[in-house]
């Protein structure tokens, strides 16, 4: 039964293949390039996270190595398994939720679920015990029997995680497995992700816009215009971006913005101030006070979190961008028949 | 596109799970059996007897009569080709993309997806026959069965050519465009309202290369075997086909039909199965 392979996959010799192995993957869309080169690999039972802005290429690189969309050049093994000569063998081995809900909200809860175990091979006994499992997992066994249109959007998300854990893949896809969810479902989201990594063991590559839910993941690859701009560890991804980030508002961003860039300091305008990246941010404030030369309206010192890592390598604020994705969200939800 | 599939047996499962899911669908809108039961009804009852006064019967034969089984062909056709619609409905809210993900072939999704529609629509056909004692046509058993057995290779020919039309167009905006300028002529031009004897030669030439005319009219022809249609009626409310002299039999009809529906399934197969 090979919907049910024992995981992680091994290649002749024992040796672990990677859960996903991508060298210079690019797609194009006539002459923009939505994705632009990307190398990367995931180990079996990681969870990898894309965090990047709208339009950065997530849900492209998503739809290639889901076999959906052909790269225009480079190479994807998805469970050790080319996304382009092999898609069967790549379907078979993963499971997608897909940034719009992909339900049919006419049919209940269990024959959405039905569907998709049929869909996937699985027997009667199987499908049984699956779908029970599934729907404890993410709790909602009470609501098997009801129509997916009388579901909220974070249920219908939680199903879609449900749905897709049912033929056990080896890799699980999430692409914005949160977005448009208000805070309490969304920690529920995540309590079923980190549920199911636990339980089924089960590598996980998911998008977001959220930093505090990329820190749940091993590592990050920090993406912008479909290129891989940072790849490492929460940790040290923050440690890259120096000691201390300074946080400025001043009376006129973009002057004071030049003085410190003059200066010779990594700074970044997000939206309401600057941020400057040093070591020994304390030592540093009245140098910089002295460098905008007055007009500093307020001053914060504080240990790099990922919106400062973000900035550092986009020279943008990553909330700047949550806004339009959440509208672009609430229309794609909004669209439940 | 090579989609490496271990067991014949499970795409045969996901066949009838997507036609089950079609029949799912179809069982929880009882609103859209009667909204889709409407039209043919409206041109049955109003169009059928405005027009049987006018025209007059012949040896007792009226037109409502003869329009009789063009409706339920009409009925046939437009449900096959509305239940084609829900891949424009899938791919708009995301579910197509939860079959086109799943390690089975798209032709079985083609399959289940054309035999579904197929059902739906042969159902409604059959609804219709409802009607045929207050138009005055005879039922009989072996008329029915013969009736419902067309309708079935009827729609699943017409929803292999929906889905092909949907698989090819992104939004539901695009398919009502299609709609009002693909299945309306042809369900006009295809002999479903009037004989096809005796038009102006345009009008013959039209109706000829309408592909949906060879499957109306084999149903046209079992209902009029089972009826008493006197020759005279029978000559002014023609059932036949005249292509180049020849007049057609049923089997050449469905002969056409069936390469129509072979023609369209392939393209249906191939617009599901593109990569973007
Ligand atoms: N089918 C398509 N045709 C043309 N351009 C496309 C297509 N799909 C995506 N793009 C473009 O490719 C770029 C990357 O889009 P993508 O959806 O991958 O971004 P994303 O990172 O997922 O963004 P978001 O956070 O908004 O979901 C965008 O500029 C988008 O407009
Ligand atoms: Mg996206």
């Amino acid at each position: 039964m090979s919907a049910v392979n024992p995981r992680p996959v091994e290649r002749g010799g024992g040796a672990l293949v990677p859960s996903i192995e991508v060298e210079g993957l690019e797609k194009h869309f006539g002459s923009l390039v939505a994705v632009g080169g990307l190398t990367f690999s995931v180990q079996p039972g990681e969870v990898f996270a894309f965090l990047g802005p709208n339009g950065a290429g997530k849900s492209t690189s998503i739809n290639i190595l889901c076999t959906l969309a052909m790269p225009t050049s480079g190479k994807a093994r998805v469970a050790g398994f080319d996304v382009v000569t092999h898609p069967g063998d790549v379907r078979r081995h993963i499971g997608l939720v897909f940034q719009e809900e992909t339900l049919d909200d006419q049919l209940t809860a269990e024959e959405n679920l039905r569907f998709h175990a049929v869909l996937y091979g699985l027997d009667k006994v199987q499908r049984k015990e699956r779908i029970a499992r599934v729907l404890e997992l993410v709790q909602l066994t009470e609501r098997s029997a009801d129509l997916v249109s009388t579901f909220s959007g974070g249920m219908a998300r939680r199903l879609e995680i449900a749905r897709a854990m049912l033929h056990t893949p080896a890799v699980l896809f999430l692409d914005e497995p949160t977005i448009g969810l208000d805070p309490q479902t969304r920690s529920l989201v995540w309590d079923d992700v980190d549920t199911l990594r636990r339980e089924e063991g089960v590598t996980i590559f998911l998008t977001t816009h959220y930093m505090e839910e990329a820190e749940i993941a091993n590592r990050i690859a920090i993406i912008d215009h479909g290129l891989i701009v940072a790849l490492d560890t929460p940790e040290r991804l923050k440690a890259s971006v120096g000691a201390d980030t300074v946080d400025l508002q001043t009376n006129d961003n973009p002057a004071a913005l030049s003085a410190i860039r003059a200066a010779g300091f990594h700074a970044e305008q997000g939206a309401d101030k600057l941020t400057v990246f040093t070591e020994n941010g304390e030592s540093q404030v009245a140098h910089l006070v002295e460098i905008v030369g007055g007009g500093v309206t307020s001053v914060h010192v504080h240990r790099p979190n990922l919106d400062d890592v973000f900035l550092h390598f986009t020279g943008r604020e990553i909330r700047e961008q949550a806004g339009e994705a959440h509208s672009g969200m609430v229309r794609a939800w909004g669209h439940r028949r | 596109m090579r989609v490496a599939s271990p067991k014949f047996s499970n795409e045969l499962r996901t066949m009838a799970m997507v036609w089950q899911r079609e029949l799912i669908r179809f069982g929880r809108n009882r609103l859209r059996i009667f909204t889709s039961l409407s039209q043919p009804l409206l041109f049955l009852f109003v169009l059928g007897y405005g027009m049987s006064s006018l025209v007059g019967a012949t040896a007792g034969f009226d037109f409502k009569k003869f329009l009789f089984p063009g409706i339920v062909a009409m009925t046939v056709v437009s449900t096959a080709i509305f239940s084609a619609i829900s891949i424009v409905w899938d791919r708009e809210f995301g579910f197509l993309r939860e079959m086109l993900v799943a390690p089975v072939r798209r032709s079985s999704l083609v399959v289940g997806k054309t035999l579904g529609g197929a059902t739906v629509a042969a159902l409604q056909g059959t609804i219709m026959l409802v009607f045929a004692p207050l138009i005055g046509v005879r039922l009989t058993v072996p008329l029915v069965l013969q009736v419902v057995a067309l309708e079935l290779v009827m729609s699943i020919a017409i929803t292999a050519f929906g889905v092909f039309v949907a698989s090819r167009i992104a939004r539901i905006e695009g398919f009502q465009v299609v709609m009002q300028l693909v299945l309306f002529p042809m369900l006009f031009l295809s002999g479903a309202l009037f004989p096809l004897e005796g038009l102006p030669g345009w009008l013959t030439v039209l109706t000829r290369v309408n592909p949906l005319t060879y499957a109306v009219a084999p149903l046209r022809q079992v209902v009029f075997a089972a009826q008493h249609v006197p020759p005279i009626a029978a000559a002014r409310f023609s059932s036949q086909v005249t292509v180049f002299g020849h007049v057609l039999s049923i089997w050449s009809e469905l002969g056409v039909v069936v390469v129509f529906f072979m023609v369209f399934f392939l393209l249906a197969v191939q617009g599901l199965s593109k990569r973007q």
